[in-house]
């Protein structure tokens, strides 16, 4: 996947678990900051995340996707990896 | 002289159980004070739309000292009694669930039997944190169907106030206080699903939700404190949301019940983010009444679900003859489920 259609794909769950606007779902975009998302919605992003690209995203790594783009990236690794 | 002849391989007389069993009468009680969150907000710097958004909660209660494990479940269990239209003389076997009656031993639960007038029921309490009601219901209706009680008395109760530190950020906004009770006797249809559950007593996951510290070494403490309750929270709103979703999905197949046949889905009442985030995973599609007692109890662990129902019984969201999903899960971790019909 390119990392726009994991940016993309991770906007939905986004979206899904927080109803912020998928639109506003930006690789810049904080998510505790910009986009209203809490602790416990990132966890269950996590948990969507971990499904949909079929990565694992421990609980003590959850604290350092700030961002979008942090996510993002996360994954990207994570799934080359794997 | 004739040898004495033993009685080697002969087979004992054995118990004849009930067919079936079911919930036959809920019971509550709810302590007097209401405590909202602007009484808790100051201690751990927090607000009340925090606590809310947070966790769904607006008030809880605490109880006072006359308001104690034994006296709360004795309410609780004579509405549930009442509710049966079951006298206590008829109670074989009460068990109640807790893990806030600070006296070791002799459990509560003798107490509870004696006051409520039974004919000296076998009695005991078992230690299965938020999930100790949907355990004590699985083994109430065993006993039903095994042959051992006809009618079992489970409570589920807790006095966490107690327990829980004011000043902890994680807990404090959470945990109260209160008591439920069942009355589980013969039935003429299954009315008792069966029962889903197990533990995860794996080092990370014991600590996640635990006592704080050993007694042993609170008392040798220059300044004993009460050892309070810590959670994880992030932790456990991950392994609920999620693991106990699926839980919840296996009770209702090993019930032959689908989503759609679902009318009320009773979790533990830990936090309104868990429960809408299981409601969501398990896809319940609308029209299933949820419980949301937490709203104006907090969470009382053990007591949380027969709470909840005998709420969704009394605003009539609960009717009799519908079919409702129990899950409880909590400290151990620990976990069980099943679905039963509303009497």
């Amino acid at each position: 996947m390119s990392t726009e259609e994991i940016r993309a794909a991770l906007a939905d769950i986004v979206n899904e678990v927080a109803g912020v606007d998928a639109d506003d779902v930006q690789l810049d975009k904080s998510f505790v900051d910009d986009l209203d998302v809490d602790s416990l919605s990132m966890v269950e992003v996590v948990v969507e995340a971990e499904e949909k690209f079929g990565v694992t995203i421990p609980d003590d790594q959850v604290k350092n996707l700030k961002t979008v783009g942090d996510a993002v990236a996360y994954i990207e690794r994570a799934s080359s990896a794997a | 002289m004739t040898a004495p002849t033993g009685t080697t391989g002969r087979p004992l007389l054995t118990e004849q159980g009930e067919t079936y069993a079911g919930i036959l009468g809920i019971g509550a009680y709810r302590p007097k004070r209401l405590v909202p969150n602007a009484e808790i907000v100051d201690a751990i710097d927090s607000s009340d739309e925090w606590i809310q958004q947070r966790s769904g909660i607006k008030t809880r209660r605490f109880a006072d000292d006359s308001e104690t494990v034994v006296a709360m479940s004795v309410a609780a269990s004579r509405d549930a009694l009442a509710a049966a239209g079951v006298d206590p003389r008829q109670v074989d076997c009460v068990i109640l669930a807790t893990v806030s009656h600070l006296l070791q031993t002799p459990s509560a639960a003798t107490a509870v039997a004696h006051e409520l007038g039974t004919d000296q029921a076998a009695a005991f309490d078992i230690s299965a944190a938020c999930a100790g009601f949907c355990h004590a219901v699985a083994l109430g209706a065993d006993l039903v169907r095994g042959g051992s009680a006809r009618h079992v008395l489970v409570i589920g109760v807790e006095r966490l106030s107690d327990i829980t530190s004011p000043t902890d950020r994680g807990t404090a906004f959470i945990f109260a206080d209160g008591a439920g009770a069942a009355v589980i006797g013969p039935s003429d249809t299954p009315a008792i699903g069966p029962v889903v559950w197990g533990s995860d007593g794996e080092p990370k996951q014991y600590d996640l939700i635990r006592q704080r510290e050993d007694w042993r070494d609170v008392l040798v403490a220059d300044e004993p404190v009460m050892p309070h309750l810590t959670m994880q929270g992030n932790e456990v709103f991950r392994w609920a949301s999620f693991s106990m979703a699926k839980v919840a999905l296996q009770a209702l197949d090993r019930a032959g019940v689908t989503v759609d046949e679902l009318d009320c889905f009773v979790p533990h009442q830990a936090n309104n983010r868990i429960t809408d985030a299981m409601a969501r995973a398990m896809k319940l599609p609308p029209h299933v009444r949820i419980a949301r007692d937490i709203v104006d109890s907090g969470n009382t662990s053990a007591a949380s679900i027969p709470l909840a129902l005998e709420r969704m019984i009394r605003d009539g969201e609960a009717k009799s003859g519908d079919v409702a999903l129990l899950i409880a899960f909590g400290a151990g971790l620990s976990y069980a489920a099943q679905v039963v019909t509303i009497p």
